[in-house]
């Protein structure tokens, strides 16, 4: 050991300037979010809940492509579809498993008629077992509910795609 | 009847338990705040804000303050768990024998000037003597659990504590000499007077001073010298099996003996209850109301110490990743001892020629 690293060891110096950061680090201002009072800033392309949209005359979007099943990694889709009414092809059944589902966006890519999407809404939960089945009524509910904010996210991004 | 007079007339034994109950009581609670405001500093040296949520009963405006009781209320509640192949005596006896000497060294320190609970000539060897019963606790803790995990940390922890307690002996021998007597009151007597902080006994003995505080980090298993913890090695060292208030009790201990090495270190380096301004005995200053009495003597200077070193535990613990074994015991046996040791010669020179602390020694 050189005299000068002697020296530095006993008068701590390299342990003094690690203590120095930290006691700088003390009077900078903190990055902690708080969480639900403040949140940190969300891209439009969040994905979270999914969503099914309808058409402004109020017409589901989706016409059971089933594009979205095939497209899905993790096989949370499970679609049955039938001739409607009208004479159209529509979906009898339009379930996600939320516990399956890994929010990677390929449904929301896949889809032809823009009818699957990822909101971002991220903070919901469930209460009882069977309810991370996110059915055709539940899916169109919050496509309804949110409506306003999905067109907009889907306007905001639209440039990008 | 004055209070003095009431106070006489009870019996000892309900004078000292009066005193135990105090004492105890104002620990737990300075343990309390002190683990809040560990998280909270830690927290803020790590660019985050700590605990912000728990309101002390439910008062608006109390942001943090009621976190320490929900801390203790989450404890109380928990289920005390018993190994089934644990000694369960000795299982239930470690936990007090870690924090009772924590508290009972309190009984000698100078907490005003002039005052201790028990005034004793031999103070000193009564700390040395206590501190070391707490090295029991953690090896009863580790050995009663019959647990290979908790019994490998408690020899990591003792053979640690002991290392270091050698070189914290022989940083006190340092203070010995310097102030010529045991009595833990006397060693801040001799600190008084003399031109500012020169006659602390942090100048002449730097050296012991320094060692002494590192030996305190290591002796009360705190990092970066808390190998006992290695979450990655041995989870928890040797409390693995505590749960609910056997663990608390030991949490309580590691902070009790945090605030009580802080008040020895005060008492030996920083001259304990002596405010740094009472050079001057006839200034003035001392007779302004509040202000003569805020920069006079008294136990407000010990509380502003012990918090400096409180608050140098919780900067070293933010600053400095964990010690390798091998490297503890080197630091301990071949730096610290040859510090202390070499440092008494030196004072044995300083002594010889009657400079520093030694002048009036003649």
């Amino acid at each position: 050991m050189s005299f000068a690293s002697t020296i530095k060891t006993y008068t701590l110096w390299e342990l003094l300037k690690g203590m120095g950061v930290t006691l700088r680090a003390l009077f900078r201002p903190k990055i902690t979010v708080n969480y639900p009072e403040e949140k940190a800033p969300q891209s439009v392309r969040f994905r979270g809940l999914h969503a099914l949209r309808r058409y402004p005359n109020g017409e589901e979007r989706c016409i059971a492509c089933k594009l979205c099943e095939a497209a899905c990694p993790a096989l949370a889709i499970t679609i049955d579809s039938d001739v409607a009414a009208d004479g159209t092809r529509r979906t009898t059944r339009y379930d996600i498993d939320l516990f399956k589902c890994i929010y990677c966006g390929f449904c929301e890519e896949a889809c032809p008629v823009d009818a699957i999407v990822e909101t971002r809404i991220h903070e919901y939960h469930m209460e009882a077992p069977g309810e991370n089945i996110m059915t055709k009524d539940k899916l169109l509910a919050v496509g309804d509910r949110y409506q306003a904010m999905i067109n907009a996210d889907k306007a905001a991004d639209a440039r990008y795609r | 009847m004055s209070f003095a007079s009431l106070w006489q007339a009870l019996p000892w034994y309900a004078q000292s338990t009066v005193m135990i109950l105090l004492v105890t009581v104002i620990l737990i609670l300075c343990v309390a705040y002190l683990t809040l405001w560990e998280r909270k500093l830690i927290g803020w040296m790590q660019l985050r804000r700590g605990p912000n949520r728990v309101l002390l009963f439910g008062i608006p405006g109390t942001r943090y303050i009621g976190q320490p009781f929900a801390d203790v209320v989450k404890l109380l509640l928990k289920e005390i768990v018993v190994p089934a192949q644990a000694n369960k005596g000795l299982f239930r006896l470690a936990p007090m024998i870690t924090l009772i000497p924590a508290f009972a060294v309190w009984a000698i320190v100078p907490v005003a000037p002039s005052y201790a609970i028990a005034d004793v000539d031999a103070g000193l060897l009564y700390v040395l003597a206590m501190t070391s019963v707490g090295v029991y606790g953690v090896i009863l803790a580790g050995w009663a659990s019959n647990s290979k995990y908790a019994f490998l940390g408690a020899m990591r922890s003792a053979a640690q504590i002991v290392a270091y307690e050698i070189a914290m002996g022989f940083a006190l021998v340092g203070v010995l000499m310097a102030s010529g007597s045991l009595n833990l009151g006397q060693i801040v007597h001799k600190q008084a007077g003399g031109l500012f902080l020169t006659h602390w006994n942090m100048l002449w003995l730097f050296p012991l001073f320094v060692v002494y505080f590192i030996s305190a980090v290591a002796e009360t298993n705190r990092a970066p010298f808390d190998v006992a913890e290695g979450e990655s090695e041995i989870v928890a060292g040797f409390h693995v099996d505590y749960a609910g208030m056997g663990f608390a009790l030991f949490f309580l201990g590691e902070y009790a003996n945090m605030i009580l090495v802080s008040a020895l270190t005060s008492v030996f380096f920083l001259g304990g209850w002596l405010s740094p301004f009472t050079f001057a005995s006839d200034n003035p200053v001392w007779h302004v109301p509040v202000l003569g009495l805020l920069l006079g003597d008294g136990t407000h200077w010990l509380v502003a110490k012990m918090f400096f070193f409180l608050c140098v535990y919780l900067w070293i613990r933010a600053t400095f990743p964990r010690y390798r074994y091998d490297q503890i015991m080197r630091l301990g046996w071949k730096v610290l001892i040859p510090v202390t040791i070499v440092w008494i010669a030196v004072e044995g020179v300083f002594a010889w020629f009657h400079v520093g602390p030694w002048q009036a020694m003649r």
